[in-house]
């Protein structure tokens, strides 16, 4: 419960910063109406980030066993899967449902609590899902792009629907809390650990950082909200065309 | 006319000489022509390769050439500029996939600038291109799903996934009829885990231009390659 307060605190604060923003960036992009706010953010995010949480995923990455890394990532992406279980099958869809919900039952029992993953050689592939997907499936729009405090790229609808994953999140339900915490932790650099290495691409590839990683985060949100079977070509094309049209128009 | 002559003249000689040998200089002939059709005429007549077999091809051909050469894969920026110029571009209209990711502005600026923007552009993207590389496995295989729209078209989307991890990632492309690219298509436009590359570039590059004009972006594209290649 500590967890989740501290989160709707981040939130509420995140939320209240950025209609502070507003009245300072009206008439920018329409998608990102705070962004001078978020801007901000996302530079206290990147401070933070490169003075404890990259370090700490280097060092994690370097000096402690392979082996114990993947369990870890698998350990924590079995947990992830019986959430996404709930939202593909949210979301009408059996195939990815009974997919991952095969993969989770697999890797739970044989992997050994979700240790080992032995669905991802059996051929049951993953198929994330989460509540946002959800509500944008059912036709909640994603709202204004957030840039949230520590937890960066998101949108208003993310940014609601993120209370709910985190609840429907069995890891939450960890007692006592001190040891909850540290998995949350351990969870935290693994994932950043993932990334390592990506992100210096994207400071090679890219003009500006922050517009470079809005606009990859809200196209691919998009598309993943919009993706009934998996990448509908038919959706994508008229995004793109979308896009055409809006960044025309900005231009003129 | 003398050329000719001189040719009758030494088939007669054959024929009177070696009999024999006719039928089999014929045959050779014919089969000589026919191999000819099968590389330059019948694809003039037929229709061209279906986009999806085309891109199947492609990627196999390319994931084949990478797991082939570690140096490749590990960032050799030399040798990967290298592959990309021989196998990836003659497959690629770079000048549209530019001109869309500059929007109007392309439209105003000069040959020259284009063809640096084009140059500038394409250092950017072959960084990139090594970067997703550095990511490949060698279990990784790139499977194609099928493809929008039907040859008779001259745009499609060709769908494809990157398969071999836990989850399936999404990769589509945009191709465009083509007569002088090898396969027939060239791609324009390409989209990884849903997002779109040249889109993804559009507000990059409206950011610079309205800032600083077409000058201002070639310039920042330029300061920004030379310090990549410092690394």
């Amino acid at each position: 419960m500590l967890r989740l307060s501290s989160i709707l605190r981040l939130c509420l604060a995140t939320l209240l910063l950025a209609l502070v923003g507003c009245a300072s960036t009206s008439g920018a992009n329409p998608l990102d109406p705070f962004e001078a706010t978020n801007r901000k953010i996302d530079a206290f995010n990147e401070r933070v980030d490169q003075a404890v949480l990259k370090p700490v995923a280097k060092s994690y990455q370097d000096y402690t066993p392979n082996l114990l890394q993947s369990t870890v990532k698998n350990f924590f992406g079995n947990l992830r899967d019986m959430w996404s279980v709930v939202n593909n099958g949210l979301q009408l869809k059996p195939k990815e449902t009974a997919e991952t919900g095969a993969r989770v039952v697999v890797n739970s029992i044989i992997g050994l609590y979700g240790l080992i993953d032995v669905g991802t050689p059996m051929g049951l592939q993953r198929h994330t899902a989460d509540f946002g997907q959800t509500l944008g499936y059912w036709g909640m729009p994603s709202g204004p792009y957030v840039v949230l405090p520590l937890l960066g790229p998101s949108t208003a609808r993310d940014t609601a629907a993120l209370l709910l994953d985190r609840h429907g999140d069995l890891w939450g339900q960890i007692n006592p809390v001190a040891s909850r915490n540290q998995g949350t932790a351990l969870r935290l650099v693994d994932k950043r650990s993932q990334f390592l290495g990506m992100d210096d691409r994207l400071t090679e590839v890219a003009l500006d950082k922050y517009s470079f990683l809005r606009d990859a985060y809200l196209q691919k949100r998009r598309a993943e909200v919009r993706r009934g079977p998996p990448s509908d070509v038919d959706e994508l094309e008229e995004k793109n065309n979308d896009l055409d049209n809006k960044s025309m128009s900005n231009n003129q | 006319m003398f050329p000719v002559m001189n040719h009758s003249q030494g088939t007669d000689m054959f024929q009177q000489r070696t009999s024999t040998f006719i039928p089999w200089f014929h045959r050779a002939i014919t089969a000589g022509w026919l191999v000819v059709f099968a590389a330059f005429g019948l694809p003039v007549h037929a229709s061209p390769q279906a986009p999806d077999v085309f891109m199947q091809q492609l990627s196999n051909e390319l994931m084949e050439v990478v797991r082939k050469d570690p140096a490749v894969k590990a960032g050799d920026m030399q040798k990967l500029a290298n592959l990309v110029d021989t196998r990836v571009l003659p497959n690629v209209n770079f000048q549209r996939m530019t001109a869309s990711a500059v929007g109007p502005a392309w439209r105003q600026a000069s040959p020259e600038q284009q063809k640096r923007l084009q140059e500038e552009f394409k250092m950017l993207l072959v960084r990139s291109y090594a970067g997703a590389l550095s990511q490949a496995k060698d279990t990784h295989t790139i499977l194609v799903k099928g493809f929008k729209g039907s040859t008779e078209d001259n745009e499609v989307v060709v769908r494809s996934e990157i398969r071999g991890g836990n989850e399936a990632i999404p990769l589509d492309y945009r191709l465009e009829k083509s007569a002088d690219a090898p396969g027939g298509w060239k791609i324009y436009n390409f989209n990884i885990l849903g997002v779109w590359l040249v889109d993804n570039y559009r507000t990059q590059f409206a950011q610079e231009i309205n800032a600083k004009g077409v000058d201002g972006l070639i310039a920042t594209l330029a300061e920004r390659n030379k310090s990549n290649s410092r690394k």
